[in-house]
């Protein structure tokens, strides 16, 4: 059984080879389709998660609106692929979504072996602890001899040693298998340390019952570039997809609002008036209308008004701007001029 | 000797005609032969006790007297308790059981679904009741319901499309399962049947078949389903992954009650065989007459075990990205407003698992006391 099965694996993986590089005309698809489909997770807090009447939310979720915005002028017309870990990159590849807006670290090996194409960050995450504030810990660097709840076969595990073992410093794993699972054991005091990125510490941190008597320390182990991805081999796709996400940066740079991106239409900056496509034919030479960015805007919003409304410090999850902050003020969300 | 004839020498209390001593009947007897018969048993007993004591009431206050029925958010279903987390906050169950229910089915169309259940009911009933009038036509209605259901649920042909992708919740749950567990048994006897023939070449199929999805488990099949298919299709033509999951499951307990058909018929005295031969049946006449009867009979408690199974095995599915209504629930689990709910989520979805698979083990008890003919040891 196990070399038959071997074999259909091998044949499957010769195949694939192939299927990736014959696509092209996504953005015909899209637009013959009328609905744009973005491979999302199957739930993960703030960045995608369906609500009590099953409409997708989350940062994530909203660039997919955006990329909707721009490609098909409304942004409600996405539909929610749900991939899980181990089938995201299939799915995109063998041609189940047209984007991939799936919190998802990009790679060497994600983006040559799998045969991605990245375009920027929309969120830079990394690895964190998070402790209670009464075992008075400052710093990752006193936690010699503490037990850690880690998830098993992840990233997170193999940084977490390679952090304690260049220390000098011995720690104990709790293995386990999901965050709930994680926060449950944190709760309960079967470990001292919870360590996953630090998105998610935030999340695990704001569902505990007293938020406050828990503190997530200010080392960072590990980078974890998050953002979004298409097929190899459809250029015109890459491009639109990149600078959707640049338009949500650059808007929030310039200071275009969903509030005020009608009256910036007047503004006397050329690079505002390119952007929202009163002057010049950006939009026509990615294939769009050339009012994409206004739809984005005016319908989604700006970077920091995504950031704010999913993730950001008023939300249950209080994540703070830290280094997704604007690269004018300390962060490193950085995009190219619209030019 | 003479005394014993002698009512008048009874000990008061000890004449035989008198009922039992209340301690020996009733609920005192029950409690004194089961519970405190040894004195291991009492030890036993009151360690029970004493166990149930420390978690009954702190559970029961949980459950349902500290609990919290409705609220906005999970701040304030926890303002309302005394102490954070000091009940269960089944607003966030109650607040998405319609999604549980539906999925994203679109919402006018949901009586399609109302009546899809109802139909269900009534075909279960029609098919599972013994005296009913009319038992030929509920059989006929039960086997007709699984292609009504698919044109209700999925329209076309007069009724509006809903794509297979809006199915989520209890509804896909329901279907992978309902769908695995009535397709797979009669494909589970044909292949029982197969494996048994005496053409060569048939049998071979039915051994191979079987013996690989057997030896698979039934994860790697759903990844085959959702990933690989679409490699192997033409490019182009896109075939419904609920679809490929349907096939998937249904074929893999088929390969299961295979197996457990064929124990049933080869628990079958020879005799019967015989006997059908030379009464001069058919093939076809003898097993739907004399074998399948019986070895079914004897094969219920297997094929019941097969259905649960397959049953709970449809959760599998949120490996895979579906969002049936385990994954779902974790799907709703992060939510950023009720975050940390997962207790009151997975007992919701356990108590959903037991009372269908109980019923399910139930009825088949009552079928096997019903088909009991005395023939087995």
């Amino acid at each position: 059984m196990k070399q038959k099965t071997t074999a259909v694996l091998s044949a499957a993986a010769l195949v694939l080879g192939f299927a990736g590089t014959t696509q092209a005309g996504t953005l015909e698809d899209v637009q013959s389709q009328g609905v744009l489909r973005c491979v999302v997770s199957t739930g993960i807090a703030g960045f995608a998660q369906p609500d009590a009447s099953g409409v997708w939310k989350g940062f994530d979720i909203d660039f997919c609106r955006a990329t909707a915005a721009a490609v098909l002028g409304d942004a409600n017309k996405i539909e929610a692929v749900t991939s899980t870990g181990k089938t995201r990159f299939t799915k995109l590849n063998a041609g189940e979504g047209d984007v991939l807006w799936r919190n998802t670290t990009i790679t060497f090996s994600r983006d040559v072996g799998v045969k991605l194409r990245f375009h920027g960050v929309n969120y830079y995450d990394g690895q964190g602890f998070m402790v209670k504030k009464s075992l008075g810990v400052n710093s990752a660097s006193e936690l010699d001899g503490a037990s850690v709840c880690i998830q098993t076969g992840t990233t997170t595990e193999l940084n977490l040693a390679d952090y304690f073992s260049s220390n000098g410093m011995k720690y104990e794993p709790v293995t386990i298998e999901t965050n709930d699972e994680a926060r449950q054991n944190y709760e309960s005091g079967r470990c001292d340390v919870y360590t996953t990125d630090a998105s998610g510490l935030a999340s695990t941190r704001s569902a505990l019952p007293n938020p406050g008597d828990h503190m997530v320390l200010p080392e960072i182990i590990s980078k974890e570039p998050l953002g979004p991805a298409t097929r190899h081999g459809d250029d015109q796709w890459s491009d639109i997809v990149t600078w959707v996400l640049n338009a949500t940066i650059t808007a929030e740079e310039l200071g275009v609002t969903m509030a005020n991106v009608d009256q910036m239409k007047s503004s006397n900056n050329p690079e505002v008036l390119r952007l929202l496509g009163v002057d010049g034919s950006q939009g026509q030479e990615l294939g769009l209308s050339n009012d994409w960015a206004y739809q984005i805007i005016k319908q989604v919003g700006n970077y920091g008004e995504i950031f704010e409304r999913n993730i950001g410090v008023d939300t249950p999850l209080g994540i703070a701007r830290g280094l997704n902050a604007l690269w004018t003020e300390g962060g490193l969300i950085y995009s190219p001029p619209f030019r | 000797m003479t005394k014993s004839f002698n009512p008048q020498s009874y000990e008061p209390g000890t004449h035989p005609d008198l009922p039992p001593p209340a301690i020996t009947t009733g609920l005192i007897g029950w409690i004194k032969t089961n519970l405190f018969s040894s004195p291991l048993n009492t030890a036993l007993t009151l360690i029970s006790i004493w166990f149930l004591w420390q978690i009954l009431p702190s559970s029961f206050h949980w459950l349902f007297t500290g609990a919290v029925w409705s609220a906005v958010d999970r701040k304030e279903c926890w303002a309302m308790m005394d102490a954070p987390r000091d009940g269960a906050c089944w607003a966030f169950i109650r607040g998405s059981l319609e999604l549980f229910l539906y999925g994203w089915y679109p919402e006018p169309e949901r009586w399609r679904v109302n009546i899809t259940f109802f139909l269900f009911g009534a075909a279960v009933f029609g098919a599972l009741r013994e005296n009913i009038p009319g038992k030929k036509y509920w059989l006929m209605f039960a086997a007709v319901f699984p292609f009504l259901a698919a044109w209700l649920l999925f329209g076309g042909f007069g009724l509006e499309p809903v794509a297979t992708s809006k199915l989520g919740g209890i509804l896909l749950t329901l279907v992978v399962a309902v769908t695995g567990i009535s397709f797979s048994l009669p494909l589970g006897i044909a292949l029982a049947l197969g494996r048994r023939s005496r053409l060569p070449v048939l049998r071979a199929i039915c051994v191979i078949f079987i013996e690989f999805i057997r030896g698979v488990p039934l994860i790697t099949l759903l990844f085959v389903a959702s990933t690989m298919l679409t490699y192997f299709l033409p490019p182009g033509s896109s075939f419904d992954l609920l679809i490929r999951v349907l096939i998937m499951v249904t074929l893999f307990a088929a390969a299961y009650i295979a197996e457990v058909v064929r124990g049933g018929l080869q628990g079958l005295a020879s005799g019967q065989y015989e006997a059908a031969d030379a009464l001069g049946l058919t093939y076809w006449q003898s097993h739907r007459l004399i074998i399948l009867p019986q070895a079914l009979k004897i094969s219920i408690p297997g094929i019941v075990n097969t259905f649960i199974g397959s049953y709970k095995d449809s959760v599998l599915v949120l490996i895979i990205g579906m969002m049936d209504i385990l994954g779902l629930g974790r799907a709703r689990l992060n939510d950023p407003d009720w975050l940390g709910l997962a207790p009151e989520l997975y007992i919701f979805i356990s108590l959903f698992f037991f009372v269908s698979c109980f019923a399910m083990s139930r009825y088949s008890l009552s079928l096997e006391k019903k088909l009991e003919t005395g023939h087995q040891s």
